[in-house]
């Protein structure tokens, strides 16, 4: 009978409650809404100052009517991110690993900026479908191709999310077994395994706050092509 | 002072069936005590002028015994089937 590594992505409930809503709630309470103060605490400042900083870099590119997206946009990153990191903590629970909410964030989204596209500038919207300067006989390849990377972008924006974030849970639970089963037996090779475990929860850390920021960041390049 | 307004820690032992029929156990009741405990919290902790990690890593280390405790019962079928 195997333990199965994949069994940590079970979805978990206590009770009959499941444990994702819970996670799923949790960035909510992380955030408190500032307090109308000239001059908040030290937590609420950092807070705020973070938040403008990265909506500030996000809303660079977008003109104004992309502007409209700030608040979405911005609260996606915040939550993405919070959702990643607290699933680092031990014994927690990922809610971004299940790719049914990662689709559900992916797909509507997408579906927006194509449908903003088409309603209010279908001739520029379209215009994507074919790059500048290909040569004629490529011309009807090449729009099969854009239309199908065009369909395919909800699909891999899903799933980009998911497949990251489960490699690396499964990369540490992996090399975490290693290193108990390794060090009885071999104790140089357990403690070399270990600095390896270190090191990818480093790398853990930081692929969970950079898949936050590329998921809202091709969004808002998709808002950026058709809005 | 009357029982009902009396915190836990202040009810005697013999009290307790008595004191919890005072409290409000309907669905707004429980959302209120919700919402009373969490601004506790938040301002004897979050809300002060130089809070430190010290607010966010006790509610992040009460998370995570929350979920060790959801997750006990996986836990321990899986050290089970290890060892047969």
């Amino acid at each position: 009978m195997m333990v199965s590594f994949f069994d940590q992505f079970a979805s978990p409930s206590y009770l009959g409650i499941p444990n994702i809503a819970v996670a799923i709630a949790l960035p909510w309470v992380l955030y408190p809404t500032p307090p109308a103060r000239w001059i908040n605490n030290r937590l609420i400042t950092i807070q705020g100052w973070f938040i403008n900083r990265f909506t500030n870099q996000l809303m660079l590119p977008l003109n104004v009517g992309g502007h409209k997206w700030a608040l979405l946009l911005a609260s996606l990153m915040i939550f993405l991110i919070t959702i990643n990191m607290l699933g680092l903590l031990p014994y927690t629970f990922t809610p971004t690993t299940q790719l049914s909410l990662n689709m559900g964030f992916a797909v509507p989204l997408w579906l927006a900026t194509v449908i903003i596209g088409m309603r209010n500038q279908p001739t520029i919207a379209l215009g994507h479908l074919l790059p500048e300067g290909t040569p004629i006989p490529l011309i009807p390849v090449l729009i099969i191709i854009e239309t199908i990377s065009l369909l395919i972008r909800p699909l891999a924006l899903g799933v980009r999310l998911t497949a990251n974030l489960t490699a690396g849970h499964l990369l540490i639970q992996l090399i975490a077994t290693a290193v108990f089963v390794l060090l009885p037996m071999m104790p140089t090779v357990a403690i070399l395994t270990a600095a390896v475990l270190f090191l990818l929860t480093l790398l853990e850390v930081a692929v969970a706050m950079i898949q936050a920021y590329v998921f809202v960041l091709l969004l808002s390049l998709y808002l950026q092509e058709n809005v | 002072m009357a029982l009902a307004q009396k915190k836990l820690m202040d009810v005697k032992l013999g009290q307790l069936p008595s004191w919890l029929g005072t409290r409000d156990f309907t669905p707004n009741g429980l959302l209120g005590s919700v919402r009373g405990g969490y601004e506790r919290y938040y301002n004897k902790y979050i809300n002060v002028k130089k809070g430190g990690i010290g607010g966010v890593a006790m509610f992040l280390a009460g998370y995570i015994a929350l979920s060790y405790l959801w997750e006990y019962d996986h836990i321990k079928h899986d050290r089970w089937r290890k060892y047969h």
